[in-house]
C-alpha cells in the first residue's frame, strides 16, 4: 500500500482537489474576514453555480473552463445582490443572527435546486474527463490538473486585487477598522457587498474548476459546507495564505484518509482536524483573531 | 406570570381524547408528526433557547438515542420501552460529551454552532462505517405489532406515547421558567461574565442544560425508531433533524415554553399546505421553512408567539 | 419526520383508460366495471433514480397490457389502477408512501425496486396486511423475515452467489484455472453487503482466494483510491456488486488507470448487463462478465416487450423485465381470487403456479414468499452486445476468458 506508484497518484489527487477546496474557502475567509460573516450559504451557492456550469455545458455546449468569464461575473452579481437585499436587511446586524439568516438561504436554495432539478447526481462527460497526465511512477486525470494550476492562477488574481487595486485597499481598511474607514468616506454598504461578491465570484470560478471531475446534486452544498468551514478554520480566519494551505492540508487529509481507512471512513480525517481545531486552536495556522 | 406554561399543559391535556373523536388516520397522523417535532424542537430549545446556546447538530444526540433504542432491543433483547428510557440516558450522554469539550475550550456563537455540526456529522460518519448499527445497511426493527413491545396496530397507542413525551418535555420548560436552575441558565445567557461574576457556575449550568436537551431528543430519536422501524446513519445523525430541531423553536418562539408548540403546528401545517399546492414534489415545503426562517428572523425575530402579546411574557426574554 | 405528502399521482389510469377508447368499448361498459388499486412504488428521483425509472416504465407496460386485453375478467373486467409513486431513494418516504397507499385502499402494491427500500416498504405494507409483490430486490432477508404478505418472483443474492459461484469454477477451469485471487468490491447498503458477505464466504471453496473485500456508498463518484488499491494487490479477478452509476465509474476508471484484470466478474453489477453501458462505454464494457437477471432470448413475448421498450427510447434493462413480470403475476392471482379483498389475493399469489412468462425460470412455486423456480443466468459483453453464456439451454455464445489484453 505503501508502494510510490499507489502513493503518489493519490498524494497528486489530493493536492489538486485540495487546490479547489482552496479557491472555495478563499471566498469564505474573505467574507468572514471583512463582514464577520460567517457565510452558512457559501456550499449552497457553490452548489448552484456547479448547476450554472452544468447547464451551461448540456444547453449550450459551453466547456466548463470557457464558461469562467461568465460564471464568475455572474456570481458576483448574486453575491453583491444576496449581501446588500437579504442579509443585510435581515440579519438587523445581529451576528448570531447572520448565521441563521445564511441558513435560511442554503435551505432555500438546496431545495429550489431539489424541487427544479431533482435530486438526481449530474455529470458531465468532456473528451478529457478520464484522460491522464502521465508523469511515469504517478498520474493525474486532466481535469484535476487543470483544476490545479487554475486555483492557484485565481489565488493570485485575487491576491493582486486585494493588494493592488484601490478597491482592495477599501476592503482591507474595512476590515481592519470600521469606523475609521467610514470616516475617510467609504461607502461601508457597498464595500461589503463588494466583498461578499468578490467571495461568491470565487465561488463560482471553483465550480466551472471542479465541474468536469466532479458532480453536482441538490446535496453537493451540504458537504462542502463543512468542508469549506474546516479550511477556513484550519488556515485562520481571514488568512489568504491560510486558505491555501489549509486546503492543501484538507486535500490530502481526504485523499490519503480514503486511501488508508477506506470510502467510508476516510472522510472522518477531515472533522477531526476540524474539532480539535476549534477546540485547541480556534485561531488557526496563520489566524489573526482569537 | 404562570399563564403560559400551564396554558401549553392545558392545551396538551385537552388534546388526550383526539383519537376517540377523530376517525380520519390523516388527522391523528399530523397530530403525532406535530407533537413530535414540538418535542424535537423543546429538546433545542432548551439548550438554544433559554440557554443561548445555538446547535447545528442536535441530530448528534437525536440519533444516539434512536440508535441506542435500536440496536438493545434488536441485538441484546431489551424491552422496547425500557430502550425508550435508556434512549433519554444516552442521548444526555452525547450532551455531555459535546457539551464537556465545546465548553470547556470555550466555545460560543458560531464557533459552538459549527462544533457541534461537526461533532453530528462524525457520529453519522462512524455510524456508516461500524458493523453494529449495521452501517450503510441501516437497522430495522421487526414487526412485532403489541403494545407490550412499544409497537401498535392502530395509531392510537403512538398518539399516547408521544403526546406524554411532549408534556413532559413542557413540563420541563415550564419547571425551567420557574426555578433558580433556569434563571442562572438565562443568565448566563444574557452575558456569561456577569453570570461568572455573580458566582454561578457557567460550565457547569450549560452542561446540565446540554444534558437535559440531550435527554429530550434521545426520547424523540426513539419515538422515531419505534414508528418507522427502520433507522439509517443518514435519518439518524443527518442535517434534516438538525435543521427541524432548530427551526420549530426559532419559528415559534424560543426560550419561551409554548414556542415549540406553536412552531410545530406552524411548520406542519405548512407542510400539508404546500404538498396540496404542489402535489408532493420534493423540496418545496422546505424552501418554505427556509424563507419562513428568514421572514421570522427580519420581521419578528421573537418568534410566532410574540405576535400574541398576553402570552408573550418578558421576563424571560431576550433583552 | 421528513417530507410527508399526501398526494399521490394516478397516471395509469389514464394508460388504461386511453388503450380502452381506443378500442372503442362502449360507455355503459366502462361505467359498470371497478377497478382494482395496486400501489406503483418506484425511486425515480435520487441516488438509484435511472433504476427507478426504468422499473415504473416496464410497470406501466404491463397495466397497460392489461387493462388493453379487457381487464381482469373475473371481476368482470375492472381495470388496474395504478397509483404511483416516488420513494425517491429514501427509505422514510417510501414508508410514509406506503401508509398513503393504505389510506387510499389499494389492494396491492409492486415494486420498491432496491433492497433497502423493499426491507422497509415490504414491513409497512405487513402492518396494514397488503400484499407486496418485490419486483427486483434482492437482499434475502425480505423473504425471510416472515412477513406472508410478501412475494418475490426473481431470485435473491443467495441463488446469484449460488450460480455464480460454481460457474466461475466451470469458467476459470476450462482455461486452466489461471485465476487464483479476487478483489470484492461492494456498496455498502444491503443488496451490496449481503452479496459480497456470501461471496467472501463461497469463493475461498472452489480455490479462489479473496484479497480484500471494499465497501463503498451510494452514490461514490470518485473511484481513483479503489482502483489504486486493486492496483497494489493485482488480483485476478475483480468483482463488483453495487448499482449502475458506481458500476459504470469503476470500470472506467479501471480503464483510464489500466488495470486490467484476467476478468471482471460482477454478481449482480449494476452496469454490466446493461445495453446502456454496452453504447455509451464500448471500451469499459467490453469481455466483462456477470452473473444477473435476464429474460430467456427463445420466448418471442420477450423480445417483442424489448422492441416496444426500445421504440420508447428506452434501454431493455432488467429493471424493466422484471417489474413488467411482477404486474402479470399479480394480475393472475387477481383473476384467481376473483375478488379486491387483500387477504384473497394474498392467498392467491401464495398459491401461484403461473406459466405465462418470458423469465428463464423452472415451475413457480412460492416458499415463505419466494418462488423456488427462479434462476440467474450467466452473461458476457461480446462485440458490442449482451451474451447469455451459461446456461447452456438458454446460451447463445461461450465464455471469453481470461480477457483479451
Amino acid at each position: 500500500m505503501l508502494q510510490l506508484q499507489i502513493l503518489l497518484p493519490a498524494v497528486l489527487n489530493g493536492l489538486a482537489t485540495g487546490a479547489v477546496y482552496a479557491l472555495v474557502a478563499l471566498g469564505l475567509t474573505l467574507i468572514y474576514g471583512v463582514l464577520h460573516i460567517v457565510n452558512f450559504a457559501h456550499g449552497s451557492l457553490l452548489m448552484l453555480a456547479l448547476y450554472g456550469v452544468y447547464f451551461l455545458y448540456t444547453l449550450l455546449g459551453i466547456d466548463p473552463y470557457l464558461a469562467l468569464p461568465i460564471a464568475v461575473p455572474l456570481m458576483f452579481c448574486l453575491g453583491y445582490a444576496l449581501q446588500r437585499s437579504v442579509i443585510a436587511t435581515a440579519s438587523h446586524g445581529r451576528e448570531e443572527n447572520i448565521l441563521l439568516v445564511t441558513l435560511g438561504l442554503s435551505i432555500i436554495i438546496d431545495n429550489l435546486a431539489l424541487y427544479f432539478w431533482t435530486a438526481d447526481t449530474r455529470t458531465i462527460n468532456p473528451s478529457y474527463a478520464f484522460e491522464t497526465v502521465d508523469f511515469g511512477v504517478a498520474f493525474i486525470a486532466v481535469p484535476k490538473a487543470v483544476s490545479f494550476v487554475g486555483a492557484l492562477a485565481v489565488t493570485a488574481v485575487l491576491r493582486l486585487l486585494i493588494q493592488r487595486t484601490d478597491l482592495g485597499k477599501a476592503i482591507r481598511a474595512l476590515a481592519r477598522e470600521r469606523r475609521g474607514a467610514e470616516l475617510v468616506g467609504i461607502d461601508v454598504d457597498h464595500v461589503y457587498a463588494m466583498s461578499f461578491g468578490i467571495g461568491i465570484a470565487c465561488v463560482g470560478a471553483a465550480a466551472c474548476l471542479l465541474l468536469p471531475s466532479y458532480y453536482v446534486h441538490p446535496g453537493v452544498g451540504e458537504s462542502f459546507v463543512l468542508i469549506a468551514f474546516t479550511i477556513v478554520v484550519l488556515g485562520g480566519m481571514g488568512s489568504f495564505a491560510g486558505a491555501l494551505v489549509g486546503g492543501f492540508v484538507i486535500g490530502l487529509t481526504e485523499s490519503l484518509g480514503g486511501l488508508f481507512l477506506g470510502e467510508n471512513l476516510g472522510r472522518i480525517g477531515v472533522f477531526v482536524i476540524f474539532i480539535a481545531i476549534l477546540l485547541f486552536r480556534p485561531t488557526g495556522l496563520f489566524g489573526q483573531r482569537a | 406570570m404562570k399563564t403560559p406554561g400551564l396554558l401549553a399543559l392545558a392545551v396538551l391535556l385537552a388534546l388526550v381524547p383526539l383519537p376517540l373523536l377523530v376517525q380520519s388516520g390523516f388527522w391523528l397522523q399530523f397530530a403525532i408528526f406535530t407533537l413530535y417535532f414540538a418535542l424535537l424542537g423543546q429538546s433545542w430549545n432548551l439548550l438554544g433557547g433559554y440557554g443561548g446556546q445555538r446547535s447545528f447538530g442536535h441530530a448528534a444526540f437525536f440519533g444516539t438515542g434512536a440508535y441506542a433504542a435500536a440496536v438493545l432491543q434488536v441485538d441484546l433483547g431489551v424491552n422496547p420501552w425500557l430502550c425508550l428510557g435508556l434512549a433519554g440516558l444516552f442521548g444526555a450522554a452525547a450532551g455531555g460529551f459535546v457539551g464537556a469539550l465545546s465548553f470547556r475550550y470555550g466555545l460560543r456563537g458560531s464557533y459552538f454552532a459549527l462544533v457541534t455540526l461537526a461533532f453530528a456529522e462524525v457520529f453519522r460518519i462512524v455510524a456508516d462505517s461500524v458493523p453494529f448499527t449495521g452501517a450503510g445497511v441501516g437497522l430495522q426493527i421487526p414487526l412485532r405489532q403489541t403494545a407490550a413491545n412499544f409497537q401498535f396496530h392502530d395509531k392510537a397507542g403512538f398518539y399516547a406515547v408521544i403526546l406524554a413525551l411532549t408534556a413532559l418535555a413542557t413540563a420541563v420548560a415550564w419547571w425551567l421558567e420557574n426555578s433558580r436552575f433556569g434563571a442562572e441558565l438565562v443568565a448566563v445567557r444574557e452575558n456569561e461574565d456577569a453570570a461568572r461574576a455573580l458566582g454561578i457556575d457557567v460550565n457547569r449550568t450549560k452542561l446540565w442544560a446540554i444534558a437535559l436537551s440531550g435527554a429530550l431528543a434521545g426520547f424523540a430519536g426513539s419515538f422515531y425508531a419505534q414508528y418507522f422501524l427502520y433507522l439509517d446513519p443518514r435519518l439518524a445523525y443527518g442535517v434534516e433533524v438538525s435543521v427541524t430541531a432548530l427551526l420549530v423553536p426559532l419559528i415559534g418562539g424560543a426560550g419561551t415554553v409554548l414556542g415549540p408548540l406553536i412552531g410545530a403546528v406552524a411548520l406542519r401545517a405548512l407542510n400539508e399546505i404546500s404538498s396540496t399546492v404542489t402535489s408532493g414534489a420534493p423540496g418545496l415545503n422546505l424552501v418554505l421553512y427556509g424563507a419562513l426562517l428568514i421572514a421570522i428572523l427580519a420581521f419578528l425575530p421573537d418568534g410566532l408567539v410574540s405576535l400574541i402579546p398576553r402570552l408573550y411574557r418578558s421576563r424571560l426574554r431576550n433583552a | 419526520m421528513s417530507r410527508d405528502r399526501r398526494s399521490v399521482s394516478r397516471r395509469g389510469v389514464l394508460a388504461g383508460a386511453a388503450a380502452v377508447a381506443a378500442l372503442g368499448a362502449p360507455a355503459v361498459l366502462r361505467a359498470q366495471t371497478q377497478s382494482v388499486k395496486v400501489g406503483i412504488i418506484h425511486p425515480v428521483t435520487g441516488g438509484v433514480s435511472y433504476s427507478g425509472t426504468q422499473g415504473r416504465a416496464g410497470a406501466l407496460m404491463a397495466v397497460e397490457d392489461v387493462n388493453g386485453k379487457g381487464g381482469i375478467k373475473s371481476l368482470g373486467g375492472a381495470k388496474i389502477d395504478a397509483l404511483l409513486s416516488d420513494a425517491q431513494s429514501k427509505v422514510d418516504v417510501a414508508v410514509s408512501e406506503i401508509e398513503k397507499y393504505h389510506e387510499a385502499g389499494v389492494s396491492a402494491i409492486v415494486g420498491g425496486y432496491a433492497s433497502f427500500i423493499c426491507l422497509a416498504t415490504t414491513q409497512a405494507a405487513a402492518k396494514h396486511d397488503i400484499p407486496y409483490v418485490v419486483d427486483v430486490g434482492t437482499d434475502d432477508r425480505i423473504v425471510s423475515g416472515g412477513l406472508t404478505n410478501t412475494f418475490r418472483f426473481s431470485p435473491g443474492y443467495g441463488v446469484f452467489v449460488k450460480t455464480a459461484v460454481p460457474a466461475l469454477k466451470d469458467i476459470n477451469a476450462a482455461a486452466g484455472n489461471p485465476a487464483k485471487t479476487a478483489i470484492i468490491v461492494h456498496e455498502d447498503s444491503a443488496f451490496g453487503t449481503g452479496t459480497a458477505g456470501l461471496l467472501a464466504k463461497e469463493l475461498p471453496g472452489i480455490g479462489i482466494e479473496v484479497l480484500e473485500v471494499i465497501k463503498h456508498p451510494t452514490p461514490t463518484l470518485d473511484f481513483n483510491n479503489i482502483v489504486l488499491t486493486i492496483k497494489a494487490k493485482n488480483p485476478d479477478i475483480v468483482i463488483p456488486a453495487n448499482y449502475y452509476n458506481e458500476y459504470v465509474i469503476l470500470a472506467r476508471t479501471m480503464l483510464q488507470q489500466k488495470v486490467r484484470p484476467k476478468a471482471i466478474y460482477s454478481v449482480l453489477g449494476g452496469g454490466a448487463s446493461q445495453y446502456r453501458f454496452v453504447k455509451e462505454f464500448p471500451e469499459a464494457a467490453k469481455y466483462i462478465m456477470d452473473c444477473n437477471h435476464w429474460y430467456n432470448p427463445k420466448v418471442p413475448a420477450a423480445l417483442e416487450l424489448k422492441k416496444r421498450t426500445e421504440a420508447k427510447d428506452l434501454f431493455y434493462t432488467y429493471e424493466v423485465f422484471l417489474n413488467y413480470t411482477a404486474v402479470m403475476l399479480l394480475a393472475d392471482a387477481l383473476e384467481r381470487a376473483a375478488s379486491t379483498d387483500r387477504a384473497k389475493i394474498t392467498a392467491a399469489l401464495a398459491s401461484s403456479t403461473w406459466s405465462g412468462h418470458f423469465m428463464p425460470y423452472g415451475p413457480t412455486k412460492f416458499e415463505n414468499g419466494q418462488n423456488t423456480g427462479a434462476r440467474a443466468v450467466n452473461l458476457q459483453v461480446q462485440d458490442n452486445d449482451i451474451k447469455v453464456i451459461l446456461p447452456a439451454e438458454f446460451a447463445n455464445a461461450k465464455p471469453v476468458f481470461p480477457m483479451p489484453a
